[in-house]
């Protein structure tokens, strides 16, 4: 049970610290925003509180000495400063590293950190031998359910002679919640007989707040005395909504009026308030009053309601991924009902088919939909990143993310956290200038890096743009003639050009740094990517900067695809690579003496022959069919024989046995239960240039 | 590894190939199918015959005809996919392996068991367990772990579509 609760410490104190580390690095920004430092401070508090609850005392206490320097900050005792974000990020990672139950050689590390924090403090804190005070005891225990009080204050008449002001009260009130007031103004006299130095107003209020009924009454504390003061809890924020209570109820419980003439004006079927004030029995101010609480508690608790219902719920992932598999196979059983019901034209039957269908469609969408997760989970790791990486190198950067909300499947998104760093590290490495080569090309000295995401259609596009010196098209021409990539005078497009720099062994970079330049990254990254079945392009202008744009898919479980057969075997090509799909005669390929290449709209598109390349026997049908691809810019057609059409495509991987085969990147299971293999266009082009550069 | 850890009475399940009866250990068998259609996997060797459906997930199937250097199996009536587990490179994946027929459930004691001869058989050595003796019969016991090692698939991809001869005392 122990083991158990810290895991979920352990999984707690990770969301904390990258939450920690995300307004270190933004107060780094804006060292003045409170707010940011009062998520640092909770962050920390947090972390030291629960720690010491779950048995992580060493974490508990050296949290305490970062929290105590924030504490000061949070009191505008002290600056933030570079130096003081430092040492926190650097007490951040030591916090993990305890997390990850490091050993205790890490020791002296936190020595030198809490030594570094001590010095940090300003001098008077010290001498006044300065310690936290234990947090409060309601602080443990969380947040505190929020409770909705009634206060009735009726201040002495002579209130104003003893120098309180019940506005500065009723302000003092406001601070601690949801709050709403009414005068009740009744016991004003006529003009002719008003003493104006006396106060003849009371108040009801209605305060919803998760600070006790101590804090209420220390507001009160100088005037209780003398004045009436009733402060009742109304609703104690442990029921979960409903209606409240009737307004006759509340002017009953408030002592307003009695029941029985409440009963007897309930018999009257009036609207109870106007046959209150009708009747004299209560004031209107009161029944105001009444209306108002009526209104502030439903308010209250609508609101409970609401946060309740967006409360989130922790799932093992084991759990989603399941979910997607069975989803998957309905996805399958469901095509399968719709083919059967097509062919017994039975209506009734193509009925209950078509609705499974929109259901199977739904449940599928929103299954996958649990699994997304917004790519600003790996985007703020990177602000450390940048930060980390441009001092080392002696780069001024600031890193600009946008889209942070764009979601993706968390596979993907695994997956994509290690070629991104790369692509960074390349940008601020070879991209972003020293700050001295800047000033000089007329640049602002500090570079920028912006990391984008955004949807497009069934794809997700990410950025990332430097406004460094780009790519240098002479020295890469250079490298690919020298590799042998490219023949000294063939001109290629400069988007072709660059993309050979994602060869394997492909560096321009004059000298290897600890970083970069071993010309094994961006080969590594354009693999990743495309195990992700995804593309990836270069865009540059020398002097300007560098574009990499990475187009993937939403998910990787269940995705669009064309299918079309060879001979008796079907083969599904992801729909996201093709754009169209043309005929190939007998007469075209004659035209083309052997070579295989198609004219489309006067463009000459090459093709690959899939009945050759996988050896599969029997005769092609007098018109095949070219299904036409276009990856990082290049065109390139696969000839089958027949297109089908397009098909959702729940993705099964091919066992192990099959891991190493080329050009097949998986299988499916079609309506009729048959086996499906899905193509994978980007490795059938390169396996094809492979073996023609041979 | 051989027929010396073989000590208890132990269930097999007898499968023909050509006129030779095998055996393999129960427990790596999870079931037995009827032939059904098989899609191919290009450019992968002859004896791995390509994929099924096995009620919603895709299974390799292996001919072990082919496999143990015998011709390609013709589907007959009698033709079965056994579909065993088998231990690949640390994991536990499944595959199916076609036979010509699938013949029962027998007990072998450890007595009924041999060590593998070491020359005289049409196959490899290294994939027998043992030689079981039934009546007047032998049974070969084979060690299913070892004939589809990740060596013997890996092999198999570099060489291609070649026929391969896997026998060495052949």
């Amino acid at each position: 049970m122990k083991d158990k609760n810290q895991e979920a410490y352990r999984e707690e104190a990770q969301e904390l610290l990258a939450e920690l580390e995300e307004s270190l690095l933004a107060l780094e920004q804006s060292p003045e925003d409170d707010g940011l430092i009062g998520r640092v401070f909770r962050a920390l508090h947090t972390i030291k509180g629960s720690g010491a609850m779950f048995g992580f005392e060493d974490i508990a206490s050296f949290t305490h000495e970062v929290e105590t320097v924030f504490d000061l900050v949070r009191d505008g005792k002290m600056a933030v400063t570079r130096e003081l974000v430092d040492l926190s990020l650097a007490a951040r990672d030591e916090i993990r590293a305890m997390l990850d139950g490091s050993g205790p050689e890490e020791a002296p590390t936190k020595q030198e950190i809490i030594a570094a924090l001590r010095a940090l403090l300003p001098q008077a804190a010290i001498e006044a031998g300065f310690v936290l005070p234990p947090p409060p005891p309601q602080d443990n225990s969380g947040a505190g359910a929020a409770v909705t009080y009634r206060i009735r204050f009726r201040p002495a008449a002579d209130i104003f002679l003893t120098g309180a002001t019940p506005l500065h009260l009723l302000n003092e009130l406001r601070q601690l919640g949801d709050f709403n007031v009414v005068a009740q103004t009744e016991a004003i006299p006529l003009l002719a007989d008003i003493n104006p130095e006396h106060c003849h107003t009371s108040w009801d209020i209605f305060l919803t707040t998760s600070r006790g009924f101590d804090a209420i009454a220390d507001v009160f504390i100088f005037v209780a005395d003398d004045s009436e003061l009733d402060i009742q809890v109304i609703d104690d924020g442990s029921e979960a909504g409903g209606d409240y209570k009737r307004l006759g109820e509340i002017l009953v419980e408030r002592g307003d009026l009695d029941v029985d003439s409440l009963n007897r004006l309930l018999a009257q079927r009036q609207l109870i308030g106007e046959a209150l004030i009708g009747t004299g029995l209560v004031g209107g101010d009161q029944v105001h009053s009444a209306l108002v609480e009526q209104r502030h508690v439903r308010a209250a608790q609508k609101k409970r309601l609401e946060t309740e219902a967006s409360a989130s719920i922790r799932v093992p992932s084991a759990k989603l991924d399941q979910l997607v598999d069975l989803v998957g196979e309905l996805v399958t059983v469901q095509a399968r009902l719709s083919q059967t019901a097509i062919n017994f034209q039975d209506p009734q039957l193509l009925a209950i088919a078509e609705e499974v269908e929109r259901l199977t469609g739904d449940l599928r969408d929103n299954a996958l939909n649990i699994r997304m997760l917004p790519i600003g989970t790996i985007f703020s790791k990177f602000q450390r990143l940048v930060r980390d990486l441009a001092a080392e190198l002696g780069r001024d950067v600031d890193l600009i993310t946008a889209g942070a909300e764009t979601e993706l499947d968390k596979t993907v998104l695994e997956r994509l956290n290690d070629p991104l760093v790369h692509l960074l590290r390349n940008s601020i490495d070879h991209g972003i200038e020293p700050p001295e080569a800047r000033l000089q090309a007329g640049k602002p000295k500090r570079g920028r890096i912006s990391l984008t995401a955004s949807h497009s259609g069934a794809q997700v596009l990410i950025r990332v743009h430097d406004d460094g010196g780009g790519l240098d098209r002479e020295a890469i021409r250079a490298k690919a003639v020298d590799l042998g990539c490219l023949a000294p005078d063939v001109e290629i497009p400069d988007k072709e050009l660059f993309s050979l720099i994602m060869s394997p062994g492909f560096s321009t970079a004059k000298e290897i740094t600890n970083v970069s330049g071993r010309g094994v990254g961006m080969d590594v990254v354009k693999k990743a990517i495309e195990a992700l079945r995804g593309t990836i392009e270069i865009d540059s202008q020398k002097g300007a900067g560098t574009t990499i744009t990475i187009k993937l898919p939403l998910t990787l479980a269940i995705i669009e695809g064309l299918l079309v057969t060879i001979e008796n075997d079907y083969f599904v090509v992801p729909l996201s690579v093709v754009t169209e799909c043309v005929e190939l005669t007998r007469a075209d390929v004659a035209r083309a003496n052997g070579h295989k290449i198609a004219r489309v709209r006067n463009e000459i598109v090459p093709y690959i022959h899939l009945r050759e390349r996988f050896d599969i026997e029997g005769h092609p049908p007098a018109i095949e069919q070219i299904v036409i691809t276009e990856m990082n810019g290049s065109r390139v057609g696969l000839v089958v024989d027949q297109v089908i059409g397009e098909q959702q495509t729940v993705i099964k991987s091919l066992s192990r046995v099959y891991r190493s085969v080329a050009g097949i990147s998986g299988a499916t299971l079609l309506g009729d239960g048959t086996v499906a293999l899905i193509l994978d266009a980007p490795q059938l082009v390169q396996g094809q240039a492979a073996e023609l550069a041979n | 590894m051989s027929a010396a850890s073989i000590t208890e009475t132990g269930q097999y399940l007898t499968f023909q190939l050509d006129e030779e009866v095998f055996a393999l250990d129960i427990s790596t068998v999870r079931e037995v199918l009827d032939f059904t259609k098989i899609t191919k996997v290009p450019q992968t060797p002859d004896f791995m015959l390509g994929v099924i459906n096995l009620r919603g997930s895709v299974m390799p199937v292996v001919d072990m005809r082919l496999k143990f250097g015998l011709s390609k199996t013709e589907p007959t009536v009698n033709t079965c996919i056994i579909i065993v587990e088998i231990e690949l490179d640390g994991e536990i994946t499944m595959l199916g392996a076609l036979v010509d027929s699938v013949q029962e459930v027998m007990e072998l004691d450890a007595d009924q068991i041999e060590p593998p001869p070491r020359i005289g058989t049409r196959l490899n050595t290294r994939f027998i367990k043992g030689m079981g003796k039934q009546d007047d019969r032998f049974l070969i016991i084979i060690e299913i772990d070892k004939v589809f090692s990740v060596e013997e698939l890996a092999i198999a991809q570099e060489m291609g579509g070649e026929q391969m001869d896997l026998a060495e005392n052949a």
